[in-house]
């Protein structure tokens, strides 16, 4: 087999447009839009739009993309403060959505359904029709033949065992008979056609999918401490984002409490020490009046509960820190998320006060689960658990830039309007606490203190306890995903039918000759790839040619019955 | 299991390892060697002038393993011919071919035990990292590569698949090699043994259909040097490089070849997009997210879409679909080698 042919049906590309020079009849408008309509649905320009999508794609891959990773274009365009604004006007850091990455698939999708829609016409009308007439000369055709047929035979009588060899092979079949020949022209294969539609099809599902049923659903993140609630409510979220179709009104109020955060590290193996094995989140759901039910959200194990999925995607200490007025009242008193900045859990939190003091109090602390110091004097975490667990705070006074009514990040501190006062350039040592120990803030406006969370097991030297630990969620409900999904079997399907069931037709053919033997002749044509084209033709002979032998012992003996 | 033994299964792993590259290293000789002789022979029918006129359809020779060059008679029929044997001279199997096939199937014996052992010192999959991904994965390419020469007599593709995996390794070893260490929790999943197990099958194909697709392009070259040496008199256009072409498959069998593997490699890749989509969405909570090394898996499936769409479009059969098969490729190695180690992602799992 020489080269592959294709299918005579086979959707292809047009012919060439006729070369300039040639006088071409003038077109109107719906001359210009038929001629469009065909340059784009050609094959070729669906496989230029293909090799377009593909490069277009890698840009989103050099530079950061706000979608996947916000805070690397928030660098970008501090390291390269010219080269980022032009990168910015042409949507470089979102690729995905830019209207140039649009425009390349929504021009393959219409090119794709463009060419589905006369090709599943056409399968329609070739799932009806009759296989084609015998072609003539058999010999120039693949995995040709020739037997004679067992002495006897009658060319009819043979050709119609080799339909039913043909029909029971899957084979659609048509028989012809002239005075001279009889022969059976059989078709099988269709299942390919039916694949490679199936899966354009599909594809197209996914994107509808993707681009529309994204927007009846909602993502939010909160983030809890042990022993804290969440409400199922669009307030409580620490950042929600909705689908365009989305209506927050139909959130369902079921509550979620995590009672413990659990981790385990890798303490045997050296070359691991420290290691993260486990993070477990125990929780506790309770839908809107039934009762509690325990779950546990692990990083790979989401909890599905009440239609939406929660995800376990960080975690890290909430120091437990107070403020107290020099008269003695509390005016601050909170378990702080301080958020990790390295794999031993080295954590940066942000403490504001601002009410109660005499100024408004701002504190950068730093927490450091098993603190050790470098040879700089630089204090660092040496392991991720708490092992000998320190807070350090520097503290800044001044305006916290709150009252202004403009939104600010709870993980960050404007110290803009501030003056500091421990720490730094001060001269003033920072606030070091352990659990447990209070100091005097500076300029005489109160104490603060790092409350533990157990005192008596670390007054015993044990202070894994003495930290309660925070845990980030998300919250998703993505009604579409069962649609995605389905859409992706039919993909496989379809590649796995377009792709590898061969389509071919095979013809058989029964002359019978001057002495009154019958000739046999055999034969097959691929459209497209089939390398088993050969070796189905000679199996198609080979269990003729067996049935033609049982078949004769059966009819040489009628006189004897 | 206890550290010491694991640390022990490790030593051991490396050992075959080492003794895996060594005789890969052999086999790579041993196939060049067989090019090489490819390649004397046909310039020996070249200096010689045995080859009667249309020799490129009809001509048959076959060598007898060993240095005695044996000439037949054509006995090759076109119409019956199989995949194997539509080469311009049909060539046997050589020692040389036989020794390098029987070292890389000694090889890939060593390399399976090496990758079991590593498995079992870390008491999981073999391939949570980039020196473990590259263990498996190379071991895959050479499992793809002796199960297909059951099917098609692809031998005279042994120095390229030796020469492609013994460089990985040599890399691996070098350069990614890290401790048996324990699971983060972001890979404790089921889909870390189909998703990338698949992944690294689809790469093996896609080896395979790579190096098909470069001697396709090669012959092509040299069919068309050997149509424009307007006398027909030879197979063989004067004075050319790698003769041993001549010995090989025809442009357009290598093309077929190529293109059924590629598929094959489609397949698997676009199970591992979707296994891959499922795991994001329990690991991460979003199916996709243009995370670099999803940017990258669907760049390779758009090229190779390309590819099967470009075997079916006007003018883009043959080299420019050989091109698009050997860019698809390039492109796996690229998301393999440089995305995992050098770009900002969710899929920092080298070990680096």
């Amino acid at each position: 087999m020489a080269t592959l042919s294709r299918p005579s049906d086979h959707y292809d590309s047009r012919r060439e447009a006729p070369q300039t020079g040639v006088v071409q009849p003038k077109l109107g408008l719906t001359g210009w839009l038929r001629w469009f309509w065909r340059q784009l649905t050609s094959m070729r320009t669906a496989l230029f739009l293909l090799l377009m999508l593909a490069i277009a794609s890698i840009p989103g891959s050099l530079v950061p993309q706000r979608t996947s990773d916000p805070n690397g274009v928030t660098q970008y365009f501090t390291d390269h403060p010219d080269l980022a604004p032009i990168l910015d006007k042409v949507q470089a850091f979102d690729v995905y959505t830019s209207a140039w990455f649009s425009s390349i698939y929504l021009l393959l999708f219409i090119s794709l359904i463009g060419c589905v829609i006369p090709r599943t016409k056409h399968h329609f009308q070739a799932l009806r029709a009759k296989p084609p007439t015998t072609p003539a000369r058999l010999g120039r055709l693949f995995g040709f033949t020739t037997q004679d047929a067992p002495p006897h035979s009658d060319a009819r009588a043979a050709i119609t065992h080799a339909r039913t060899v043909l029909k029971s092979s899957g084979y659609r079949v048509a028989r012809f008979d002239s005075d001279t020949e009889s022969s059976v022209s059989a078709e099988r294969g269709y299942l390919r056609e039916t694949g490679n539609l199936v899966f354009h099809a599909a594809l197209v599902g996914i994107l509808v999918t993707v681009g529309f049923g994204g927007g009846y659903g909602f993502a939010g993140q909160r983030v809890l401490v042990e022993g804290q609630t969440f409400v199922n409510t669009l307030l409580a979220y620490d950042s929600f984002n909705p689908g365009r179709f989305f209506d927050d009104t139909t959130l369902d109020p079921y509550t979620l409490s995590l009672d413990d955060f659990s981790v385990s590290y890798e303490q045997r193996n050296l070359q691991a020490y420290g290691q993260p094995i486990d993070f477990t989140a125990d929780v506790t759901v309770t839908p809107k009046g039934e009762a509690a039910e325990p779950g546990a959200v692990k990083v790979n194990g989401p909890l599905r509960t009440n239609g939406t999925s929660i995800y376990l995607l960080g975690n890290g200490y909430a120091p437990t820190i107070q403020v107290t007025a020099p008269d003695g009242t509390v005016v601050f008193s909170d378990s702080v998320p301080f958020l990790p900045q390295d794999a031993n859990l080295t954590s940066l939190g942000i403490v504001k006060v601002p009410d109660g003091l005499a100024e408004q109090l701002g504190m950068i602390g730093f927490f450091y689960p098993t603190q050790d110091k470098a040879a700089s004097g630089a204090n660092f975490s040496s392991y991720p658990d708490l092992e000998y667990p320190l807070l350090t705070l520097n503290v800044y006074t001044g305006d916290l830039g709150l009252n202004a009514g403009v939104p600010t990040s709870v993980y960050s501190l404007v110290t803009d309007t501030l003056t500091q006062q421990t720490g730094g350039k001060t001269g003033v040592a920072s606030i070091e606490l352990k659990p447990g120990a209070s100091a005097e803030l500076p300029g005489g406006l109160g104490t603060v203190s790092f409350i533990d969370n157990n005192p008596a097991a670390s007054a015993a030297g044990d202070f894994t306890q003495s930290v309660p630990r925070f845990a980030s969620f998300d919250i998703h409900h993505d009604p579409t995903q069962i649609w995605l999904i389905s859409f992706s079997m039919l993909v496989l399907f379809g590649l796995f039918t377009g792709l590898l069931v061969p389509r071919r037709r095979v013809w058989v053919k029964a002359t019978t000759r001057a002495d009154g033997t019958v000739h046999l002749e055999y034969a097959g044509l691929a459209r497209g790839d089939d390398p088993a084209l050969e070796a189905a033709v000679s199996a198609v002979a080979a269990r003729h040619l067996k049935l033609l032998k049982t078949h004769q012992t059966v009819v040489a003996t009628p006189e004897s019955t | 299991m206890n550290l010491t033994d694991s640390a022990l299964l490790n030593s051991y792993s490396l050992y075959a390892l080492y003794s895996a590259m060594a005789i890969y290293a052999f086999a790579f000789i041993a196939f060049a060697v067989d090019l090489a002789r490819r390649s004397s022979a046909v310039g020996a029918i070249e200096a010689a002038d045995l080859v009667e006129t249309d020799a490129a359809s009809s001509a048959g020779f076959a060598a007898s393993a060993g240095s005695t060059v044996t000439l037949k008679r054509p006995v090759l029929s076109r119409i019956s011919a199989r995949m194997d044997d539509d080469a311009a001279l049909p060539y046997g199997r050589s020692s040389s071919l036989r020794v390098g096939v029987a070292l890389t199937v000694l090889g890939w014996a060593l390399h399976l035990a090496a990758t079991i052992m590593r498995g079992f010192a870390a008491d999981r999959v073999p391939w949570a990292n980039m020196y473990e991904f590259a263990l498996t994965g190379t071991l895959l390419i050479m499992t793809v590569f002796l199960v297909v020469l059951i099917r098609a007599d692809l031998r005279f593709l042994g120095t390229f698949v030796t020469g492609l995996v013994l460089v990985l390794l040599g890399v691996a070893a070098l350069q990614f090699y890290v401790e048996v260490a324990p699971l983060p929790p972001a890979l404790q999943s089921a889909w870390l043994v189909i998703h990338v197990f698949v992944a690294s099958l689809a790469t093996g194909m896609f080896a395979l259909g790579f190096a098909l697709s470069t001697v396709q392009l090669l012959q092509f070259r040299r069919e068309n040097r050997t149509l424009e040496a307007a006398a027909p008199r030879s197979a063989l256009a004067p004075g050319q490089r790698l003769r041993f072409l001549a010995t090989l498959p025809s442009s357009a069998t290598l093309e077929n070849l190529a293109y059924r593997i590629n598929i094959i490699g489609f397949i698997l890749w676009t199970f591992t997009l979707m296994a891959g989509s499922i795991w994001a969405e329990q690991a991460w909570g979003r199916y996709w997210g243009w995370d670099t090394k999803e940017v990258w898996t669907f760049i390779i499936w758009v090229i190779y879409a390309g590819y099967i769409h470009a075997r079916a479009t006007r003018g883009w059969r043959g080299s420019r679909s050989a091109w698009l098969a050997i860019i698809g490729f390039s492109a796996v190695m690229f998301n393999f080698g440089i995305v995992n180690v050098f770009f900002k992602g969710l899929h920092a799992y080298s070990g680096l």
